[in-house]
C-alpha cells in the first residue's frame, strides 16, 4: 500500500505530466513578455522625461541630493509626531466606532434615539472631506477662547480625525455585523441567550475577524491624513518639509516626505491585501 | 391528562401563506414524536414555533400546563427548557467545541468553567467525542458537528429536545452515528420531536408518527399503524414515495 502510493506521486518528478509541461511553457513566455514590456516602459521613461524642455529645472528642485542629506534626518524627526499622533487617534477612533456601531444595531424602543445618533453620525461624518472637519474643528473650537492646554490644535486636530474616521470605521464593523448569518442570531437565541450576549460572544467576534481588512485599510489612510493636521498648526513633516522649503528654496523635502510615508505605507498595504487573501482563502 | 406538551389549534403565516393551519398535539414525558411529511408541510416552522423563535399567530402551547405561546411573553425561560438542534449545525465558528457547549450555561446559568468542565466532558465523552472538545468546528466531521451540536444544547439541561431534519446535511455514512444519539437520549428517557425523513428510525423508535400535509397533521398514530395501514390516500401517496 506505502510502496504504491510512493511510486504514484513520485511519477511526476521523473517524467512531467503533458499539462505540467505545457504550463510550464505558457508560464515561460508570460515571465518573458513581462520582461520586455517593462523594459520598454523604463526605457521610455529615461530616454524621454529628460528630454523634456523643464527637465534640468525640474531635476535641481526636486532632486536635489545635497539637500535631501541635509533635509532627512529632519523629516524623519518630525515623522515622529505623526506617529505619536496616529498612535493614540488609533484606538480611540477602534473604540468610538465600535460604539457607533452598537448604537446603529440596538433593536430596543427605548434606545431609539441611540440609534438616530448613530444614523446621523456616520451621515454627516463621512459626508464632509476630512479637511473641512479639521479645519471647522481645529480653529472653530479654539477659538472659544478656551484656556491652555484646552487651545491647543493636537487635541482638536485629533478630535476632527477620530469623528470622520469612527464614521467610517463604524460602517465597516455594521457591515461586519450584518454579514453574520441568521442562523448564528437563531442558535444563540434558541440557548436562551439575551441579545446583549449574542451580539457580545457570538456576532461581534466573527464580524470584527471578517472586516479586519477593511479597517487595516483604514487606518493606512488615517496614516496619510495626519498631515492634514499641518493645517492648523502642528509642525509634523509635511510642515517641516514646507518650511525646508521656504529655507532652501528646493522642493526636495517633499520628495523626502513621500519616501517616508511610502516606506510606512506599502508594507502596510501589503499586509493588509495578506489578510484579505488569507480570510477569502479561508471562507472558500 | 394533557402530558409534557400540548399544542392546540397553532396558527402560524409567513405574510399571505399560512404555514401551520391549526395544529393539536400532545406529547407525553419521555415520548419520542416523529414529524414526516413532504418538504414545506411545515415541520420545520412547528419545531420553531415550540421554540418561540417563531411568535405563533393563534392557539395555546401548554409546557406542563402553563401557556406559552402567549403573545409579549419572554420567550427566553421557555427556551432554557426546549433545546432545538438544527439541520445546518450552526455551531459558532470561533469557539471550539467544549466552548460552545459552555458558552449558555455560563451566560445563562452563569456558572462558571471550572464547574461546567465536568458535566460537559461526561456529555462528550458520553457521544464519543472526548478527544474533539478543543477542536473548532471546521475541524470536525459532519457528523462530528452535528453530535457538538446535541451537546450543546443538552448542556443547557432541557426537558424537551426538537430535531429538525438533523440527519438531512449529512453524508449517508455519518448518519448513522447521529442516528445513534438520539437512540440514547431516547433510551435515557428525553422528551423528544424530531422532524424527519429518516422513516426506518421513526418506525423503529418512534412513541407516535404525525404526518403532515399543507400545514395540518393529517394522520398521526403508532408508527406500526401508521406504515403500514395508514387510513389517508396522501399518507399513502407520500409513504409510497419515500419507503
Amino acid at each position: 500500500m506505502t510502496e504504491t502510493h510512493g511510486t504514484v506521486s513520485a511519477a511526476p518528478a521523473v517524467r512531467p505530466t503533458r499539462r505540467a509541461t505545457y504550463e510550464a511553457r505558457v508560464r515561460r513566455r508570460s515571465t518573458t513578455v513581462a520582461a520586455l514590456s517593462t523594459a520598454a516602459v523604463l526605457l521610455a521613461v529615461v530616454v524621454l522625461v529628460p528630454m523634456a524642455p523643464g527637465w534640468e529645472a525640474v531635476k535641481r528642485s526636486f532632486f536635489d541630493a545635497e539637500v535631501f542629506a541635509r533635509t532627512f534626518p529632519g523629516l524623519l524627526n518630525a515623522f515622529l509626531l505623526d506617529i505619536a499622533i496616529f498612535a493614540w487617534c488609533a484606538p480611540l477612533i477602534a473604540l468610538t466606532g465600535l460604539a457607533i456601531a452598537l448604537c446603529r444595531d440596538v433593536r430596543s424602543p427605548a434606545l431609539f434615539p441611540l440609534r438616530m445618533f448613530g444614523a446621523v453620525y456616520t451621515d454627516i461624518f463621512r459626508g464632509l472631506p476630512v479637511i473641512l472637519v479639521v479645519y471647522l474643528i481645529g480653529f472653530g473650537i479654539p477659538g472659544l477662547g478656551l484656556p491652555r492646554p484646552w487651545n491647543s490644535p493636537y487635541i482638536w486636530g485629533s478630535l476632527a480625525l477620530i469623528l470622520v474616521y469612527s464614521a467610517y470605521v463604524a460602517e465597516v464593523i455594521r457591515s461586519g455585523i450584518d454579514s453574520i448569518h441568521q442562523s448564528q442570531r437563531s442558535a444563540a437565541a434558541s440557548l436562551g441567550l439575551s441579545e446583549a450576549d449574542t451580539m457580545r460572544y457570538v456576532v461581534l467576534p466573527q464580524a470584527l475577524r471578517n472586516v479586519m481588512p477593511a479597517n487595516m485599510n483604514l487606518l493606512i489612510a488615517l496614516q496619510k491624513d495626519v498631515a492634514l493636521l499641518s493645517f492648523i498648526g502642528p509642525v509634523e513633516i509635511f510642515r517641516q518639509a514646507g518650511v525646508y522649503k521656504s529655507l532652501m528654496a528646493n522642493f526636495t523635502p517633499y520628495v523626502g516626505a513621500a519616501l517616508i510615508f511610502l516606506a510606512i505605507t506599502i508594507p502596510a498595504t501589503r499586509y493588509a491585501d495578506y489578510l484579505l487573501n488569507r480570510q477569502r482563502r479561508r471562507q472558500r | 391528562m394533557t402530558g409534557k406538551l400540548s399544542l392546540r389549534g397553532v396558527r402560524k403565516s409567513f405574510g399571505d401563506t399560512e404555514v401551520i393551519r391549526g395544529i393539536d398535539l400532545d406529547v407525553g414525558e419521555g415520548e419520542m414524536v416523529c414529524l414526516i411529511g413532504a418538504s414545506g408541510s411545515g415541520k420545520s416552522t412547528l419545531l420553531r414555533c415550540i421554540n418561540l423563535l417563531e411568535p405563533v399567530d393563534d392557539g395555546t402551547i401548554r409546557l406542563d400546563g402553563v401557556d406559552i405561546a402567549e403573545p409579549g411573553l419572554d420567550p427566553r425561560p421557555v427556551r432554557r427548557r426546549i433545546g432545538i438542534v438544527f439541520q445546518s449545525y450552526n455551531l459558532f465558528p470561533h469557539m471550539t467545541a467544549a466552548e460552545n457547549a459552555m458558552l449558555a450555561p455560563r451566560r445563562v446559568h452563569g456558572r462558571d468553567r471550572a464547574a461546567l468542565m465536568g458535566p460537559v466532558t461526561a456529555l462528550f465523552r458520553r457521544f464519543g467525542l472526548a478527544d474533539r472538545m478543543d477542536h473548532y468546528p471546521d475541524q470536525l466531521s459532519g457528523g462530528q458537528q452535528q453530535r457538538v451540536a446535541i451537546i450543546r444544547a443538552l448542556a443547557m439541561e432541557p426537558e424537551i429536545m426538537l430535531f429538525d431534519e438533523i440527519t438531512s446535511a449529512l453524508d449517508p455514512e455519518l448518519v448513522g452515528e447521529v442516528l445513534d444519539v438520539l437512540r440514547q437520549l431516547h433510551r435515557d428517557g428525553m422528551t423528544m420531536i424530531l422532524a424527519t425523513h429518516e422513516m426506518g428510525f421513526a418506525r423503529e423508535l418512534a412513541d407516535k408518527v404525525c404526518f403532515l400535509d399543507g400545514g395540518v397533521i393529517l394522520e398521526q398514530g403508532p408508527p406500526s399503524s401508521l406504515f403500514s395501514a395508514p387510513s389517508q390516500q396522501r399518507t399513502r401517496a407520500f409513504l409510497s414515495r419515500v419507503l
